[in-house]
């Protein structure tokens, strides 16, 4: 056995330890759908590579919050120049790392529902959190949390956990920011009408899908997948009367990237045409800089959030524990 | 203490003390050199311990094991000049009669052309020829010890120790091998232990007969003296009791 | 005194011990550097840590040890009667393929068994109709505990079964001739032969199964239906996702083995190891006489654990027939996560053969030695060192990940570290798959082998492989199809050059992919299969 074992092994280490030049190289950490042959990655590294004239390695983790950890792990050595992928709940955590340098670029181009503004992270696509439904199943859908609450405990919706998922805890701030002292005794009443709370955004989506709930929590955008994609519109996203919470993904140049010109020119980059039309129909949420191509008519049939709900980032990293326990406490009694 | 000891190669357990579970031994023995010595006693008087206790299997809390001149106590089995059969598992089930010998000459079956030689005339002085090929399984319980006594030839050790080797043979099938391992041991002097239940197994091959009780030697002296009117008490106790043990040893 | 000395002595010398050695210090050096790592990250905050010691911990632990306990008796006691029909009907059609096919449960990342299990079981699910009308209403689905003890019972029944079959097998044949010639009835022979053997393996699968319950994550979360099912393993994985909080992560995982040894510890008391009693086998035929009656139940109870285990695989081979597999089969992304996957899968189920090999022929090496020394380290080896099995793989990622985030060894060592925890995580599978024939074999060969000299690598080649390379092949198919189905600690490594299947497949259901993952979940379905085939082959080869 050791015969076999040794050579494949110093292969596995030989293939990870190829030298790439170091010079105009930009390497971007981000989440692994991110760089998936399907989503947004392949065509940002061909259109910035085209322009730039440089080599552009994207470092896959698994999401967002991986993302910082792994950053923060790494500390100033970080080999990342730029991360790509965390989102407004994260940001005050990011900046008290002291990992992140203000992003030196015109923020003109930029906008996001809300007016979301920041010196060091700069958006670069965004989507509320929906209700989506099973149109066959649900013609009529609640229109609001209250009716969300209220309704059929019979008619049932998936949800994920906000201790490990970004959307459940998306949730968890949605219903907190409408309800605030009152939270508690909502979840209290919703929790008759939901099926279950997922680790994550795919075990819900994958019971949603297979006709489990008609209900599911995901983005507003979902929908549009299935337009372009599978030619239906079964699928429906809600625009609550309260208003939708709202995920914004953010951008920001390390301090390791700060000695690196090509950041703040990769920065500029995302926020134009090149990077914006690439995003919506690979990553599936709106774009928030400037784009030459007119938007999928699908996304079109959307509906508009009536009103945009977002904590500022530190209120959420002051408050999120507390905010579970309370989240745990009401649903697991 | 007739016979030269030159013959042979001596044994001796030299005030050699073990225990398991709640039963202390104690043996303090020397063996006859070059002679088949019977090694007798009820169910659990410590036989096979003792044989243990010479092949290297059990290592002694205190005393010595002494075989020729030397100290063997702190040996591994495979060390010591000694070769053992068991009453039963004495091959290997996958692999043929020449390999289970041949495993005699080298533990890593890589054989000399002398060693071939060597095996094939094992296996014809046992009677063997013919069957180098067959399976364990594809032989019958006598054939079986035979190869067992074939590997014992081609190894080649001066002490044989035997754990009620032929206790599962009809009797004349056993009267065969004891007589066929009477001849074997005349003709090398190998000194060995056989332990029995059968007292005219040990009137027909032993010399001399070393008969335990609870874990100690109580009585050792020569066969002929076991089997006459003066013959040790326990010994005679034991033979008057032994047609209703029908419970065979713990091997 | 002296004994021991020459104990000491002949350990040194016994290979076994050394190697047994050195798979130990592979995994100590494994969880010890990630708890390292973790330590010199996070010991400034202990009294957080301790705080976590909280009336919702206590919850958490309660529940976790409740579904964990009733997971282990659903599976393993059912996986008597099914072993014990296996072991009786040895020669029906078919039977070499259901045995195949209860390897695979282990490969399938949990969210794909968990939506096969769906579709048969839940409120959408094919049983639903007839289910709602047997019992009146609709069908509420299967979430809660009921749900996570069916996936539970998904993943461990066929497990435990294959274990308990295992050491069925070691009995030897005389037995089964001696049942038949004293004319005993079904009943005597499982209680006189087939019970002993059952009894030896029992404590082992049970606390393996135990072990992979209490770890247990997407299932308990997905079908718990809210977080008042939540084991301690969901607790140490938030610690680190979003508060990284090392202290309160190692707290936790040192509570969680404490726990599982207490649980374990209880396990062994209630089935003390009986001897086994290995006598040469004579024929390779059972003399058994199955009655009309008997035949009629073990064939119901093979056929109720096979639609158990093939219900959810059927469902995952109908949902991703449904998928483009032609494309999927030509994508390169799937070659290239297929070639790594195989490659790890290989790698690390090798490296975790040899470990457990070493483990319990070291266990068996100082077995009959005194001492507490040889004591201890015979259970560290024959039982200790499975509790591996219980550390979090993002525990052992992290912490191996803060110990080499200076040194630039980061990336290269990813693939290392992937193939290292699969091996450490599939090792326990091992050892319960080898251990029974290893014993079996040892009790049969140690005495004459000792006596003629045969040792090290003679014994392996002439004595030890032929005897054990059934089992051997058992224990690679289960590591193979644990490591292709284990997302692992890539993720938090993050390397483009290790992308495997399971992972492809979930970043596909991420972007909304579901067909495509569908179909990839069967293509490691059948992956997985392939390997099995080939590694019983291997065991198999040559056999008279």
């Amino acid at each position: 056995m050791r015969r076999t074992l040794l050579p494949l092994l110093s292969i596995a280490f030989a293939v990870s330890t190829l030298p790439a030049s170091a010079q105009d190289k930009l390497t971007i950490y981000t989440y692994d759908s991110f760089v998936a042959e399907w989503g947004p990655g392949p065509q940002v590294e061909k259109a910035f590579e085209a322009e730039c004239n440089c080599d552009v390695e994207f470092v896959a983790v698994a999401d967002g919050a991986a993302l910082l950890n792994r950053v923060k792990l790494e500390g100033a050595n970080t080999r990342a120049d730029i991360v790509l992928g965390l989102d407004t709940n994260l940001t005050a955590e990011a900046k008290a790392s002291g990992l992140f340098v203000p992003a030196d670029i015109d923020h003109g181009s930029v906008n996001v529902p809300g007016g979301w503004k920041d010196d060091v992270f700069v958006p670069y696509d965004y989507a509320h959190f929906a209700i989506v439904y099973d149109s066959e199943v649900l013609p009529n859908p609640p229109r609001s949390l209250q009716q969300l609450v209220d309704g059929n405990p019979e008619e049932k919706i998936v949800l994920q956990d906000p201790r490990t998922s970004t959307p459940g805890l998306g949730m968890l701030l949605w219903i907190k920011a409408v309800y605030g002292e009152k939270a508690p005794e909502i979840w209290a009443k919703l929790k008759n009408r939901v099926l279950t709370v997922t680790p994550g955004w795919s075990e819900a989506y994958g019971l949603f899908t297979k006709g489990e709930a008609p209900m599911v929590l995901s983005y507003m955008t979902s929908p549009a997948y299935h337009m372009v994609a599978d030619d239906t519109e079964r699928y429906k996203a809600v625009a609550f009367q309260e208003g939708n919470y709202l995920q914004i993904e953010v951008a920001g140049v390390t301090t390791t990237g700060a000695k690196n010109p090509l950041s703040a020119r990769f920065l500029t980059f995302m926020t134009g045409p090149g990077f914006q039309d690439i995003i919506p129909e690979t990553n599936w949420m709106l774009p928030a800089g400037a784009t030459d191509k007119p938007l999928n008519a699908a996304f079109g049939k959307l509906p508009e959030a009536t009103k945009t709900i977002l904590f500022p980032a530190d209120e959420v990293a002051a408050n999120r524990k507390a905010w579970i326990d309370e989240w745990l406490t009401a649903m697991s009694r | 203490m007739t016979e030269s000891p030159s013959a042979g190669t001596p044994v001796r357990l030299d005030e050699v003390r073990f225990s398991y579970e709640r039963t202390s031994l104690r043996f303090d023995v020397s063996f006859q050199p070059g002679a088949i010595t019977a090694v007798m006693g009820a169910s659990g008087s410590g036989k096979s311990t003792l044989l243990n206790l010479v092949a290297g299997f059990e290592v002694p809390e205190s005393g010595r094991v002494l075989i020729g001149q030397e100290d063997v106590t702190n040996l591994s089995p495979a060390d010591r000049p000694v070769s053992m059969m068991f009453q039963e598992n004495n091959l290997f089930a996958h692999l043929d009669v020449e390999r289970n010998v041949g495993l005699g000459r080298s533990p890593s079956l890589r054989l000399t052309n002398d060693d071939r030689k060597m095996v094939a005339d094992a296996l014809a002085r046992t009677g063997l020829s013919g069957k180098e090929r067959r399976l364990p399984r594809e032989l019958s319980g006598g054939e079986r010890q035979r190869v067992a006594l074939a590997r014992v030839l081609v190894r080649n050790r001066p002490v044989l120790l035997l754990d009620e080797p032929f206790g599962s043979l009809g009797p004349a099938l056993r009267a065969d091998m004891l007589d066929l391992l009477r001849d074997v041991q005349s003709e090398r002097a190998m000194t060995v232990l056989l332990v029995t239940h059968q007292p005219e197994d040990a009137r027909r091959v032993a010399s001399h007969i070393v008969f335990l009780e609870e874990g100690s030697v109580v009585a050792s002296d020569l066969t002929d003296n076991f089997f006459a009117d003066g013959g040790p008490e326990a010994f005679r106790h034991y033979i008057g009791e032994k047609i209703t043990d029908s419970a065979r040893k713990r091997t | 005194m002296e004994q021991r000395i020459s104990a000491g002595r002949l350990a040194i010398r016994d290979l076994r011990v050394v190697a047994g050695g050195v798979a130990l210090a592979i995994i100590v050096l494994l969880v010890g550097g990630a708890f390292a790592g973790l330590a010199v990250e996070g010991i400034r905050d202990f009294e957080n840590a301790l705080a976590a010691f909280d009336s919702y911990l206590a919850r958490i632990v309660w529940f976790t040890l409740w579904q964990a306990i009733l997971s282990t008796a659903f599976s393993v006691i059912p996986a008597i009667a099914v072993a014990r029909a296996l072991s009786r009907h040895r020669a029906f059609r078919g039977r070499g393929l259901i045995l195949k096919l209860f390897a695979l449960p282990l490969a399938l990342p949990a969210i794909v068994a968990t939506l096969g299990i769906l579709a048969l079981l839940g409120r959408a699910g094919l049983l639903a109709g007839p289910l709602s009308s047997l019992l009146g209403g609709t069908w509420p689905g299967i979430y809660g505990l009921s749900g996570i003890l069916v996936a539970h019972v998904f993943f461990n029944l066929p497990l435990a079964t294959r274990l308990l079959l295992e050491a069925l097998d070691t009995v030897p044949q005389d037995q089964w001739r001696l049942a038949s010639q004293l004319g005993m009835g079904p009943g005597s022979t499982f209680r006189l032969i087939e019970w002993p053997a059952i009894r030896s393996a029992l404590p082992g699968a049970a606390g393996l199964v135990f072990m992979l319950c209490v770890t247990s994550f997407t299932v308990v979360l997905t079908l718990g239906g809210g977080p008042a099912a939540t084991t301690l393993e969901v607790a140490i994985y938030q610690s680190l996702r979003f508060d990284f909080d090392p202290t309160r992560a190692v707290t936790l995982t040192v509570l969680q083995i404490g726990l599982t040894v207490a649980v374990m510890i209880v396990l062994g008391l209630l089935g003390a190891r009986t001897a086994l009693d290995g006598s040469l086998s004579v024929a390779p035929r059972k003399f058994l006489a199955i009655g009309p009656v008997e035949s009629a139940v073990n064939s119901v109870v093979i056929l109720i654990a096979l639609a158990l285990v093939a219900g959810p695989i059927a469902a995952v081979l109908v949902s991703g027939l449904k998928a483009d597999l032609a494309r999927l089969v030509l994508d390169p992304a799937v070659h290239a996560a297929t070639t790594t996957s195989v490659v790890l899968a290989v790698l690390s189920s090798s490296l975790s053969v040899a470990m457990a090999l070493s483990l319990v022929a070291a266990r068996r090496a100082v077995s009959a030695r005194r001492g507490w020394l040889a004591r201890s380290f015979g259970w560290i080896a024959g039982t200790g060192a499975g509790f591996v099995l219980v550390v979090p793989p993002i525990v052992i990622g992290a912490g191996w990940f803060i110990m080499l985030r200076h040194t630039g060894l980061v990336f290269a060592a990813a693939p290392v570290m992937v193939v290292m925890v699969n091996a450490a995580m599939a090792m326990p599978f091992a050892i319960r798959a080898i251990r029974p024939a290893y014993e079996a074999a040892g009790e049969r060969n140690d005495r004459l082998c000792a006596q003629l000299g045969i040792s090290g690598w003679n014994r392996a080649r002439l004595i030890d492989w032929p005897a054990l390379r059934l089992a051997l092949a058992t224990g690679l198919a289960f590591s193979m199809a644990l490591s292709l189905g284990d997302l692992g600690v890539i993720a938090l490594f993050g390397s483009d050059s290790v992308q495997t299947l399971p992972f492809l497949l979930l970043a596909r259901i991420g972007s909304y992919r579901t067909d495509d993952a569908a179909g990839l979940a069967l293509l490691l379905g059948l992956l997985c299969l392939t390997l099995i085939f080939l590694a019983d082959r291997l065991g198999t080869r040559g056999t008279p």
